[in-house]
């Protein structure tokens, strides 16, 4: 310990301060305009058409993130490849016993279908009958586009994810997108490079479903966590666990159908029903992963889509 | 003070990418880390009001880009965010231990409750429930998790300049 002493020269180091501190009038003035600046970039986007300045803007700028986003995502993939092994490890076993009870309904259905679809041909083609879009017949492999996924949701808000390809891919608004595993949303907005994929989880989406068991048709919507519901389905129709549940690709109401039927979605868990309720629950796990998506598929079709809303 | 902007910059332009692309998507006993959020708060407790405000701004700005959302939502949000924490830390908290852990708990608190009256006022369906019953308290405690490591990075990288000279100081 040093001790100042009359007479005696003592070193004092002069305290580490951060001298960023602004006058109030400055600061007031800088989080005005920073403000009034957001407040404008809201209603100006708000009331411009999509091709308006700021959407080119943030065409622009959302190009520009695509590389370091890309690049962030080739980084991560290993990482979040091993924390999805190690998942998969402690689920391993009763996903096994699952798998091979499926497998074996599987077969017996398929035998089932084989015998159906051949049927249905033969019936077609002597009816001359006329079908909506199909999946995946009318959605030829070579003419999908496959991107990666830039974006993940963002919060519970939002249930949107940002994809790698946009118009100059040939996307246009309310196209399906899918995966292996089944449906994953549509395309809500779409840039030059960039498109923004609104999913089935989200608050705004609902999707004509049907159950491929039984033909009950209802209307998907987003439920409890990542869960879904299948609303709308009449109590005299049969809904069972655990039925398969695929694209109706029919009109609901006076929204069209933005999906081509046949597109798989997921399967019942769960249908119950009260006396005071006109319709059916029905619960409803998807087959996809919203919170691991890394690549989806785009379905791009020459047949002509309904008008959307 | 052009150093510290072009570093807090290029760092904040860097997390806005890592959380977009990488711990948006963590699912976490129900929640997500917002990195983003406690980098902004973590800078602007070290660098005062306005240039949390500036920080909050371009933050923002950059992910409305990155998640092609309207634009001037997120900037506004954080905008106020920055200048709250800055202002916090130039009267108060700077220097205290605890100064982090307060801003950030506060921070991601307000901002979700922002977030989703802002939600609401454009039209957009959010609900009240999921957002501040469900993912908000694991959100929370991943934040404040995350706190102290991004606090200590951002206090090495925008330390003050050290003491120019020492001052001799004569008794007598």
């Amino acid at each position: 310990m040093r001790v100042a002493a009359l007479g005696s020269p003592v070193r004092r180091t002069v305290a580490p301060s951060y001298p960023r501190t602004s006058g109030p009038l400055k600061r007031r003035l800088v989080v005005g305009l920073l403000v009034l600046a957001s407040l404008a970039m809201i209603t100006v986007y708000f009331r411009e058409s999509p091709n308006g300045g700021l959407h080119d803007f943030q065409s622009v700028g959302a190009s520009a993130l695509r590389p370091f986003e890309v690049g962030a995502q080739r980084i991560a993939r290993p990482f979040r490849d091993a924390y999805g092994w190690v998942a998969g490890v402690f689920h391993a076993k009763s996903e096994n016993e699952r798998l091979r009870e499926e497998i074996e309904r599987l077969r017996q259905q398929m035998v089932i279908n084989q015998a159906a679809v051949q049927q249905y041909e033969d019936l077609s083609r002597i009816l001359k009958y006329k079908r909506g879009r199909n999946f995946p017949q009318d959605f030829p492999r070579d003419r999908a586009v496959t991107a990666s996924v830039l974006a993940s949701p963002e919060g519970e808000f939002q249930q949107r994810i940002t994809i790698a390809a946009g118009s100059s891919s040939g996307i246009r608004q309310y196209d399906a997108v899918v995966t292996a595993d089944g449906l994953v949303g549509h395309v809500s907005k779409v840039l030059r490079d960039q498109a923004l994929v609104t999913l089935i989880t989200d608050k705004e989406s609902a999707v004509a479903a049907r159950d491929a068991s039984t033909g009950a048709v209802g209307i998907l919507r987003h439920g409890e966590g990542s869960a879904l519901f299948l609303d709308h389905v009449p109590k005299n129709k049969v809904v069972k666990a655990p039925d398969l549940i695929v694209t109706a690709g029919q009109q609901q109401g006076r929204l069209p159908a933005l999906y081509p039927q046949g597109i798989q979605i997921g399967y019942v868990t769960s249908v119950s029903q009260t006396d005071i309720d006109e319709f059916q629950n029905v619960q409803v796990v998807p087959f996809v992963d919203f919170s691991d998506l890394d690549t989806v598929l785009v379905l791009v079709s020459d047949k002509a889509r309904p008008n959307a809303p | 003070m052009l150093l510290p902007a072009v570093k807090a910059a290029a760092l904040l332009f860097f997390v806005v990418v890592v959380q977009v692309t990488i711990v948006g998507s963590m699912g976490i006993f129900g929640g997500a880390p917002d990195l983003m959020l406690v980098m902004l708060v973590a800078v602007a407790l070290l660098n005062g009001a306005v240039f949390g405000a500036f920080a909050g701004f371009w933050t923002g700005l950059l992910l409305d880009v990155a998640l092609i959302q309207t634009l001037g939502f997120s900037s506004l949000l954080l905008t106020l965010a920055g200048f709250w924490t800055g202002r916090y830390g130039e009267t108060t908290g700077r220097n205290r231990s605890h100064a982090p852990l307060v801003s950030v708990a506060v921070v991601t608190v307000l901002y979700a409750v922002a977030a989703l009256i802002l939600h609401f006022m454009l039209g957009d369906p959010a609900s009240a429930r999921i957002a501040l019953v469900d993912a908000l308290p694991p959100e929370l405690v991943l934040n404040l998790l995350l706190a102290v490591p991004v606090f200590a990075l951002c206090r090495r990288l925008f330390a003050p300049p050290p003491p120019a000279r020492t001052q001799e100081v004569e008794f007598g």
